[in-house]
């Protein structure tokens, strides 16, 4: 036996001993694969999402499966995530100066997709933006919690505590991108946890996984490995709502001005 | 089921429901009160403005009977109301909310109660003296047990309460001033997020205050067929008129303000102003409620009018004014969810009726304080003869 | 001196009481703030546990590959190559767990294909659509196409 694999045994014991995180990692250790077992370590990594506007088809598969994944409520207003179809209309040659008011529409949330309204011969541009939690580094719904039961976890996660929400909906005003809800059946706030039961375990989230265009990707910053940083390298990206200064975490590539 | 209300254009799917119900608009509402009702005590106990003397004790117990219920409403809001002492336990310093808790509390018990407390001391040892069985108990643990009613104690009294006052002010400015920061620190609404919130809060808060000490005066001395003090509801009304053009003045700058800048949020907002708060805003709190009264109260001071006209005037004013505050405080509140955050669509606030936080229970939490008021007035009466021994005072 | 605490004597009381209430109030909130408050910061730190509990219903690419080999294969070779399994199939984290009790689902119906393939302006111009309801009017997607390995 080598002495590093008798080291690893010896660290995996202490952790199971220590940790209930690596208990579950203990399966991966009997699978074979113990490189991706050990515990998890919210320090060693930094969580992020990059969305190609390009790439989305507003197939609704990611909202669906965010769904199932969590169990959110099905009615479209418990959304951790959703899918906005916005229509810019030409600008009028004559009337230069009228800047194109979009349309935007989410019937259910762009969970069974979007039927067409803006048959060829329309004009204008239409595109889909993949909506969810930003993950913000310095979060505004997380700065207004009361109680601290809404907190930055240290992988970059804001993350519930559904055991101590008060329910006082605070945090749902102070989000500039109206990504949370108050669960009807727990009278506490809920949001995208970027599927951290998954990503904890080494999956990737529920929306990257049956996005069938690769147009959601899901990266950890602390890892100079991580495709991420190609993409991030790759495209001009843009955050949402920059002007709130709310170092968000999900870049989207593509992304139009009418957006918001 | 209920069913989803009428949106126009486009909103975040989670926002098609308000959060911030009826219930939230009364907070500010009752708070104000407080904050106001305390300031008008203090005219007469820090700024010597002897005239609105009648109206101290009074204003006293209203700004008590109104802060007791001021947690109701929000209690009854809380998704999980049984955990609200987590605020105490673990607040977190940057939440403007999670201050409420200490704020409130300091300024009912290191302010209110005490001053409360040391202005009644020689009434509680009199009635104490006076009782016997359950009543004298219940009097004598009010007077903690010392019933030394010596001229140099109540001398003391007065300093601690004098001294008691003078922190209570900027208390009293701190209660309702971050009332307005909980709304104005909000960078995701413009319709909330400006500076100026607090001050705006607490300016219509000594509106708010003022006029209702002054119906509750009105109705009191009707009521218990006391002589009414003329010139101490003059000063009311006279206070009440400069403190209403104050808030008006400073609302007036909030709206240049906005109309100057035209931010990105301007058109969505002077949309909804214009049709969803037509009538809340436009026609109830600016008209009916503040140039209406704003005129009569202007009247009463331009032209000589006689005891009943002005009783009259005031009175007409003093009720528009609590109207228009209340609506200030709804057009705040209920306005700033009725606009998408995305600034492409609006909302619309169906109040449900008999439910947690429909409109029968906003009633009842309104008409609670009345209650607690009567109540208080019973057991501590502002117009009772005091003592011979504080006659000098 | 005496004299003076004699007539301060309720104020003393009443500082006692205010004393005492303070008292009440650290020693009983002591008591009641949760365990690991504050260690990672502002909150309890078994919360983050409390987010990993939930058991996935998406098991994942490579455990559908574990058992489905062949298709896994195709799939990889194909036009489809990037899609996961359960895009079409649906979560089957249940079936992963417990193959023989739990079925798994054949994706063959013409909405799954139509829901990425219908035409849409909003869609990005290179991605393949067809006219959802005269394209192949009445057929099956799978008549002409291979969902691993789409193309004629």
């Amino acid at each position: 036996m080598s002495v590093d694999r008798r080291q690893f045994l010896a660290d995996t014991t202490k952790l199971l001993l220590l940790t209930g995180a690596a208990s579950r990692a203990w399966a991966f250790v009997e699978q074979g694969r113990p490189q991706d077992a050990p515990g998890y370590d919210v320090h060693r990594h930094w969580w992020a999402m990059f969305i190609d506007i390009e790439k989305c088809i507003g197939c609704g598969l990611c909202v669906d499966a965010c769904k199932v994944e969590n169990d959110v409520p099905p009615e479209a207003h418990y959304s951790r995530t959703w899918v906005e179809r916005y229509h810019v209309p030409d600008r009028d040659p004559l009337d230069p100066l009228a800047e194109p008011q979009p349309r935007v529409d989410s019937p259910d949330g762009g969970r069974h997709g979007f039927p067409e309204i803006y048959p060829p011969g329309t004009g204008g541009k239409s595109f889909f933006v993949p909506k969810l939690c930003n993950h913000c580094a310095h979060s505004p719904c997380v700065q207004v919690c009361p109680v601290g039961a809404t907190f930055e976890s240290p992988d970059g996660v804001v993350l519930v505590d559904k055991d101590y929400c008060v329910g006082c909906r605070y945090c749902v005003q102070a989000c500039p991108y109206g990504c949370r809800y108050i669960d009807p059946r727990t009278q506490t706030v809920d949001k995208c946890t970027l599927c951290y039961h998954r990503i904890t375990r080494g999956l990737t989230t529920a929306c990257c996984e049956v996005c069938p265009t690769g147009a959601r990707q899901f990266g950890d910053l602390k890892n100079p490995r991580d495709p991420i940083h190609d993409l991030l390298r790759a495209h001009k990206v843009q955050v949402l709502k920059p002007q709130m200064a709310t170092g968000s975490k999900v870049y989207y590539a593509g992304l139009d001005a009418a957006v918001r | 089921m209920h069913t989803l209300p009428a949106v126009e254009g486009f909103m975040y799917p989670n926002e098609m429901e308000l959060q911030w119900s009826v219930l939230i608009v009364l907070y500010p509402f009752l708070t104000g009160l407080v904050a106001g009702a305390f300031i008008l005590a203090s005219l007469q106990r820090v700024f010597k403005v002897q005239a609105v003397a009648p109206t101290y004790r009074l204003s006293l117990l209203t700004a008590l009977a109104f802060l007791l219920v001021a947690p109701l409403p929000l209690q009854l809001h809380l998704g999980h109301p049984e955990r609200s002492f987590e605020m105490f336990l673990t607040p977190h310093r940057s939440s403007a909310m999670a201050m409420f808790g200490f704020v409130y509390l300091w300024y009912l018990l290191a302010v209110l109660v005490i001053e409360i407390w040391l202005e009644y001391r020689p009434y509680l040892v009199g009635r104490a003296r006076a009782t016997t069985g359950a009543t004298r108990l219940f009097y004598r643990a009010l007077t903690l047990g010392s019933e030394n009613l010596s001229p140099r104690s109540l001398e003391i009294d007065d300093r601690v309460g004098r001294f008691v006052t003078v922190i209570g002010i900027p208390s009293a400015f701190l209660l309702h001033g971050y009332v307005g920061f909980i709304f104005g620190s909000v960078k995701a609404n413009p319709w909330w997020s400006t500076p100026l919130m607090p001050i705006v809060f607490l300016f219509s808060a000594i509106v708010s205050g003022i006029a209702a000490v002054l119906l509750i005066y009105l109705f009191y001395t009707w009521a218990k067929r006391i002589p009414l003090d003329m010139p101490c509801l003059d000063t009311m009304a006279k206070y009440l008129y400069y403190a209403f053009l104050v808030d008006f003045a400073l609302e007036l700058l909030d709206l240049v303000h906005r109309v100057y800048e035209a931010d990105e949020s301007f058109h969505t907002l002077d949309f909804m102003v214009k049709t969803r708060l037509y009538g809340s805003q436009l026609v109830g709190q600016i008209f009916l409620g503040t140039l209406v009264p704003l005129g009569m109260l202007a009247l009463t001071q331009l032209v000589a009018l006689s005891e009943r006209a002005r009783k009259g005037l005031y009175a007409g004013a003093a009720a528009l004014t609590l109207v228009g505050i209340f609506l200030m405080r709804w057009n705040v509140v209920i306005g700033g969810q009725l606009f998408s955050k995305s600034f492409l669509g609006y909302t619309t606030y169906k109040m449900e009726f008999a439910t947690r936080e429909g409109l029968l229970p906003a009633i009842l939490v309104m008409l609670l304080p009345l209650a607690v008021l009567w109540a208080l007035v019973r057991l501590l009466p502002p117009m009772a003869a005091t003592p011979p021994e504080t006659e000098a005072r | 001196m005496r004299e003076l605490l004699r007539d301060a004597e309720h104020l003393i009381r009443l500082g006692l009481l205010f004393a005492a209430g303070l008292l009440v109030f650290l020693v009983v909130r002591a008591q009641l703030v949760p365990a690991g408050f504050g260690e990672l910061g502002h909150f309890r730190a078994g919360a983050i546990g409390a987010n990993q509990e939930r058991e996935p219903r998406f098991a994942g690419r490579a455990a559908c590959a574990e058992c489905h080999g062949e298709p896994a294969e195709s799939l990889a070779a194909g036009g489809h190559a990037a899609i996961s399994c359960e895009s079409c199939h649906g979560a089957l984290a249940a079936h992963a767990a417990e193959p023989a009790e739990i079925p798994g689902f054949a994706a063959t119906a013409r909405a799954l294909c139509v829901q990425c393939h219908a035409m849409n302006r909003a869609r990005p111009a290179g991605h393949p659509q067809v006219e959802p309801v005269s394209h192949a009017e009445g057929a099956a997607c799978t008549d002409c196409h291979d969902a691993h390995a789409p193309g004629l």
